[in-house]
């Protein structure tokens, strides 16, 4: 075989190579193209001009940006029809009231929907969601606390809501148990205590499962100690999922929060210092794990989030389907920080994103 | 005219040239006539939209692509695709080896039968194989595969060059060599030429079984244009154009008595005349296949055609071997039959369209096969005997000997 000659400089070898830098430094010389390092990826110039897919994907300005992720950048949240930075923060609480007995009721209206996103430029999903969002809303109550969920399926399929949680089998969203599958129109409300505290999820238990779960029907479902945590800076949920948009038995497309590479345009912004508490849960169909891994920087996990004092002081954690924990951390210094999967195969395909810090 | 009375009759059956004007315009109009029909319903059916058959608008798209060749330059991987299927389908994103790749496309949607470009930028490495998936607005995949990344040739006149090159090597010079059989073949026995003609018949129609198959592979997959029709329907073609043209030649000869078949000199015309035909499918065949850079250029290859093609030569002039042909005709016999490898491997390196490829291949097919089919009397001996231990046996022989030397340019 000839040797490998060095290649011209490539005009997107930078971009590739960002994500891991470390790992690509070999690499550099190779492409023999110096202008990738070092590059923030604040200046998203366009790097060739080469007109694109001709698709409007100006409105966030990130065409052709420097870092890794869609050459055209990510879909805009608005034209996507997911944002997830609008879903790191947002803990659904519900209509709150107290029983009789002096519980604290939480009452949550749950709508199973059909609906398209748009999850990579130009590429249209046909998902099943609860309340029209992927994931669905994070249901968010207290340890002990009385939980209604008024389930309505408005999809012309069968559905239910599995939580994780303890709980009698007739509330369970199980097929063939209590009420079972939900029939497209009818409704029920599942109806049980808050408990263990812990970071959990919620998802469809229909079958084909797999089809029921990956494509959209899932969403987080944090139980707060009942004598509360110490209390973060900055609370988020972070759900790791995955589109399979060919039928095939592999995912097309990774992401956190929905939408693949939208933290690599729209950091999430974080304050120096502060404490950052993360629910991490595990979605992906498909693919036996998921990973999740921050630069510059550790995290103490609590798996489950059901102890009060995390096991392991690490940067970078393994979850099987449905496997969730907790993350605390602070970052030291301002400037960005990458966060992915470190299976750098779902990374490049969407589950990578940026921290920004600031003072 | 002579007669006073010209529209009388001239004898007892119907005159149709009597009536002539008035019923050939009605002839015509008859064969018009549904074809009007036929039109004016196609606009009725269009303008009221298909009454009682129309779709409730519902019916998923079902997207059919297809790669038909794959490029790389320095940094680009080039693709032509072409969409197969009924409805039209947009590339939304492309994946090299699980990567989302810059790309831009000639056409962001293809209609039915439409081909557009994409061109990918990609930081390849030499050698390295890659899978490229082309995934579609509706998330479906279409897969191409590179086995391993190499700069495909640039068409310029080196290239060219180096094409024509090829087809001399392959086509012209061994066909050239296998003509010296010649003198060898005038003062062999009756006996002997036989043989040799069953060995060239088995030669032709291992050549047919070939190109068939050869043609059929290329379009194994697509159905856009017909899939391995094309290959038939090539085949049956010239297997009857050249018929068309042996009948001219016979006509030609009208000296010639009925049935006693076509002259040596003209026999040889049409072995390579349908030889010619197959080469310039062959050529076609190694230009694209080294264009796409998976074919290994290299002495192995040169010297695997040379031996494969140079028994082409000796049946061209089998037939002559009654005949004493000058320097000039052989020369002219040979470039008939190994010129078109040339003109093949510059087109099969320019444009490939397998579609088109195939069809030739199944020209190929049908002119060797029609060849083949021609030299069958040509076996009779003084008893009249076709298959004779001798002529079976040459029939084997050339068989097995295109297949063994055919392994040597598994291309």
């Amino acid at each position: 075989m000839t040797p490998v000659e060095p290649n011209p400089p490539f005009v997107t070898s930078r971009r590739g190579l960002l994500l891991g830098a470390v790992a690509a430094v070999p690499a550099l010389s190779l492409f023999g193209s110096p202008a990738w390092a070092g590059d923030a990826p604040a200046d998203h110039d366009i790097d060739d001009g080469s007109s694109m897919t001709e698709m409007d994907h100006g409105s966030t300005g990130m065409g052709g940006s420097d870092h890794a992720g869609f050459p055209t950048g990510s879909v805009p949240a608005d034209r996507a029809g997911i944002d997830p930075t609008a879903i790191l923060r947002d803990f659904d609480k519900g209509k709150v009231s107290t029983l009789p007995g002096g519980q604290t009721l939480r009452e949550w209206e749950i709508t199973a929907i059909d609906r398209e996103f748009e999850i990579a430029p130009g590429v249209i999903f046909s998902g099943w969601t609860y309340n029209g969002r992927i994931p669905g809303p994070t249901l968010w109550a207290q340890e002990g606390d009385a939980l209604r969920i008024h389930f309505t399926n408005a999809s012309p399929h069968p559905h239910t809501m599995h939580f994780h949680g303890v709980h009698t089998a007739e509330m369970d969203g199980t097929p063939g148990v209590g009420p079972g599958n939900i029939a497209p129109g009818a409704t029920f409300t599942y109806e049980f205590d808050a408990a263990p505290f812990g970071t959990h999820l919620y998802h469809c238990h229909t079958s084909p499962l797999a089809v029921h779960i990956a494509k959209g029907l899932y969403g987080g479902f944090i139980i707060e100690p009942k004598a509360g945590r110490e209390p973060a800076d900055d609370e988020m949920v972070m759900v790791m999922n995955g589109y399979n948009t060919d039928g095939g038995d592999n995912n097309e497309f990774y992401s956190v929060n929905g939408l693949p590479f939208h933290f690599m345009d729209n950091p999430v912004k974080v304050k120096k210092g502060a404490l950052v508490r993360i629910h991490l849960i595990n979605v992906l169909e498909y693919d036996p794990i998921n990973s999740f891994h921050i630069h510059a920087n550790f995290f103490h996990y609590y798996p489950t989030g059901t102890m009060l004092a995390p096991s392991e002081f690490t940067d970078t954690v393994v979850q099987a389907q449905g496997q969730r924990g907790m993350l605390e951390l602070r970052f030291p210094y301002v400037g960005r920080y990458m966060f992915h999967a470190h299976k750098t195969e779902f990374a490049e395909l969407g589950w990578m994103g940026f921290f920004e810090v600031t003072e | 005219m002579t007669g006073p009375i010209t529209t009388e009759p001239k004898d007892a059956s119907p005159d149709r040239s009597e009536e002539t004007p008035p019923r050939r315009l009605s002839r015509w109009l008859l064969g018009i006539g549904p074809l009007v029909l036929i039109a004016t319903l196609i606009g009725l059916f269009t303008l009221l939209n298909a009454p009682g058959v129309t779709g409730d608008g519902n019916r998923t798209p079902e997207e059919e692509i297809v790669v038909e060749t794959t490029q790389l330059r320095p940094g680009q991987i080039i693709l032509t695709i072409r969409n197969e299927g009924v409805d039209p389908v947009s590339i939304a994103q492309v994946n090299v080896s699980d990567y989302y790749a810059q790309f831009t496309q000639t056409r962001e949607e293809l209609a039915r039968l439409e081909s557009g470009t994409i061109t990918i930028t990609y930081p390849w490495v030499e050698g390295d194989p890659y899978e490229i998936t082309l995934v579609t607005s509706t998330g479906g995949t279409i897969g191409a595969e590179i086995a391993a990344a190499t700069v495909s040739p640039e068409r310029g006149a080196p290239f060219f060059g180096l094409m024509a090159l090829l087809g001399i090597y392959v086509g012209v010079i061994p066909i050239g060599i296998g003509l010296l059989w010649m003198p060898f073949v005038r003062r062999s026995s009756k006996a002997w030429v036989r043989g040799l003609m069953g060995f060239t018949i088995g030669l032709l129609a291992f050549l047919t079984i070939d190109a068939t198959l050869e043609g059929l592979e290329l379009v194994a997959g697509t159905t856009a244009f017909g899939g391995g029709l094309i290959v038939f329907l090539g085949a049956l073609a010239a297997y009857l154009a050249l018929e068309g043209v042996e009948g001219v030649i016979l006509r030609r000869h009208a000296g010639a008595k009925p049935g006693e078949g076509l002259p040596a000199r003209s026999l040889a015309f049409l072995i390579a005349i349908g030889i010619g035909l197959h080469n310039l499918g062959e050529g076609l065949a190694i230009g694209s296949a080294y264009a796409v850079g998976s074919l290994a250029l290299g002495a192995f290859l040169v010297i695997g055609f040379a031996i494969h093609n140079t028994t082409e030569g000796l049946a061209i002039v089998t037939p002559l071997a009654g005949e004493r042909p000058r320097l000039r005709l052989l020369v002219l016999l040979g470039l008939i039959a190994g010129a078109p490898a040339i003109l093949g491997a510059i087109l099969g390196g320019t444009v490939f369209q397998p579609n088109l490829v195939a069809l030739l291949f199944g020209v190929g097919a049908g002119a060797v096969g029609q060849v083949a089919v021609k030299l069958i009397p040509l076996l009779k001996d003084e008893a009249g005997r076709m298959l004779t231990p001798l002529t079976a046996g040459g029939i084997v022989i050339g068989l097995g000997f295109m297949f063994a030397t055919g392994l040597l340019v598994a291309a």
